[in-house]
């Protein structure tokens, strides 16, 4: 079932390179119904890796279980060399402030205005920097993503592809050094889709961060991707670069392409 | 559901709720303090409810008033009206029933606006990001809810009365100072101080409930309408019971 075809590549760990997310014989199941069976993932510095999968196969469950909103049934998580699943709360949220997560439904306070969104993670973790500061990172957060004229706006009068910029903008604000994408491109038009993917690699370059991006959209995997792994019945069932993986043989990867 | 599986879903529940009041007050003491939250929470949970508790104390006065008055003509103690009235309103109807409306209008805002919350995935957004959602979003308008019934009820109180003296001079004439100086030389420190101190309670009681099922809410738009219905139901029942403890309190300490 494992690695079907021969060109892409095993799942092995490049010792050579600094592993920021480590995952090890991860599972999860929720009472019968087995999402996860023994996954195992590495993401490197600086890279960009896809986790693609059909939708219900875990792959929100998994970065949920790497930022310690769900709690794993075995397995081992590590991030940024630290053992989530033995933090402490306290410790837990230092971990968390170093990754952002950028989800699906967007998730802004939609009680608040977009500055307030962006104020909220800030002032609760740079609690000695100056209003004029705190003003000054919301605007470059809000100029990353070409939104600056919204600062006052509420969440509700935004467009489906506006809110995904802001909150990819409050994501950034606190300067992560992971970000885990949560399906970003799903429910947007295609230029929006693609003008999201694009957004996402320069200011993946621009701020040097590694990504773990979950998603089925092709067109976000083509664009995003340094690494992709296909998730299949809750384990990494093939592993490889998008063009490898474009050209396999493997009638269930070949599903994702076709 | 069978019996034994009822009771055991009774008492899962009841456990997982003192598990929350017991974070509660962990938290209450860690920092950081949400000032800014707090105080916009007493102004929504307190000043936007003054127009509703107002209206339903003034009714309520009026409403006894003239309830009461033909048994009292019928025993020729028409005079004390306003002193019976008083009381009754002070000791137990004032704060119980502007709990019980408290719990209708603020219970149910907070169920359903933080079982919004989760299911929009807002909460793990905030738990996400490093901050703390149980501070910012469950310690406030717990503590609002604290700090704001107990002022609502010495208001309601003050407005009943305003309205039992209407009541009173629907059929016959009592001067204002005349009735004032009836409801309050029949009024002690015993009637006033533990219908105070248990306004406390209910204030805290309908905010922890109301926080608990809205910060667990599950299931969508359902479960959203069902941790507002169910914020209302068990708060009010809650308040019920915590009267009842008082009641029991005070009259072993003899303030009765």
């Amino acid at each position: 079932m494992l690695d079907a075809s021969p060109d892409i590549a095993p799942v092995v760990k490049k010792n050579n390179r600094i592993s920021v997310i480590t995952i090890e014989h991860l599972k999860k199941s929720f009472g019968t119904n087995i999402v996860l069976t023994d996954f195992n993932l590495n993401l490197f510095q600086g890279e960009n890796v896809v986790v693609l999968g059909r939708s219900g196969s875990g792959k929100s469950v998994l970065i949920k279980c790497i930022i310690g909103l769900l709690d794993p049934d075995q397995g081992q998580i590590t991030v940024l060399g630290k053992s989530i699943l033995d933090l402490n709360d306290d410790e837990l949220d230092q971990v968390r402030v170093k990754v952002g997560f950028l989800f699906q439904s967007n998730a802004l306070y939609d009680s608040m205005t977009v500055r307030q969104n962006l104020e909220f993670p800030l002032r609760r973790h740079w609690m000695k920097v100056s209003q004029q500061e705190v003003d000054n990172m919301v605007m470059e957060a809000l100029e990353n993503v070409g939104l600056e004229y919204t600062v006052d706006m509420m969440p509700i009068e935004l467009s489906g592809g506006m809110r995904k910029r802001i909150a990819l903008a409050r994501t950034l604000i606190l300067k992560p050094e992971i970000i885990l994408y949560d399906e970003p491109t799903t429910g947007l038009d295609a230029i929006t889709s693609k003008e999201i993917s694009e957004l996402m690699v320069k200011l993946q370059r621009k701020y040097n961060t590694s990504s773990l991006i979950i998603s089925h959209d092709m067109k976000c995997v083509q664009l995003t991707a340094d690494r992709v792994v296909v998730l299949i019945d809750g384990k990494c069932w093939a592993e490889g670069s998008f063009e490898v993986l474009r050209h396999s043989e493997d009638k269930m990867i070949r599903q994702f392409f076709d | 559901m069978n019996f034994s599986e009822t009771w055991r879903e009774y008492f899962k529940e009841v456990g997982a709720i003192s598990q929350f009041t017991l974070r509660f007050f962990q938290q209450s003491f860690k920092p950081r303090n949400e000032w800014g939250e707090f105080i916009r929470q007493c102004y929504i949970i307190g000043y936007q409810s003054l127009p509703l508790i107002g209206l339903t104390g003034f009714i309520m006065g009026l409403v006894l008033t003239m309830q009461l008055r033909p048994s009292l003509i019928e025993y020729g103690v028409e005079s004390q009206l306003p002193a019976m009235v008083g009381i009754a309103i002070v000791r137990e109807i004032g704060p119980v029933i502007t709990a019980l409306i408290f719990a209708g209008k603020i219970g149910s805002s907070i169920g359903a606006e933080l079982g919004s919350m989760r299911v929009t995935e807002q909460i793990d957004a905030m738990e996400v990001s490093g901050t703390n959602p149980f501070k910012y979003l469950v310690v406030t308008r717990v503590l609002a809810a604290m700090v704001m019934l107990p002022i609502l009820i010495l208001l309601s109180d003050a407005i009943s009365l305003y309205g039992s003296f209407i009541g009173v001079n629907i059929r016959g004439f009592t001067s204002f100072s005349l009735f004032w100086n009836l409801v309050f030389d029949r009024l002690e420190f015993g009637d006033v101080l533990p219908a105070f101190i248990k306004s406390f309670f209910f204030g805290f009681a309908v905010g922890i409930i109301g926080c608990y099922k809205g910060y667990f809410s599950s299931k969508g738009t359902e479960g959203v309408g069902r941790s507002a219905n169910t914020a209302v139901v068990v708060g009010s029942i809650v308040v019920f019971f915590i009267d009842l403890i008082a009641v029991q309190i005070t009259d072993i300490l003899g303030l009765n």
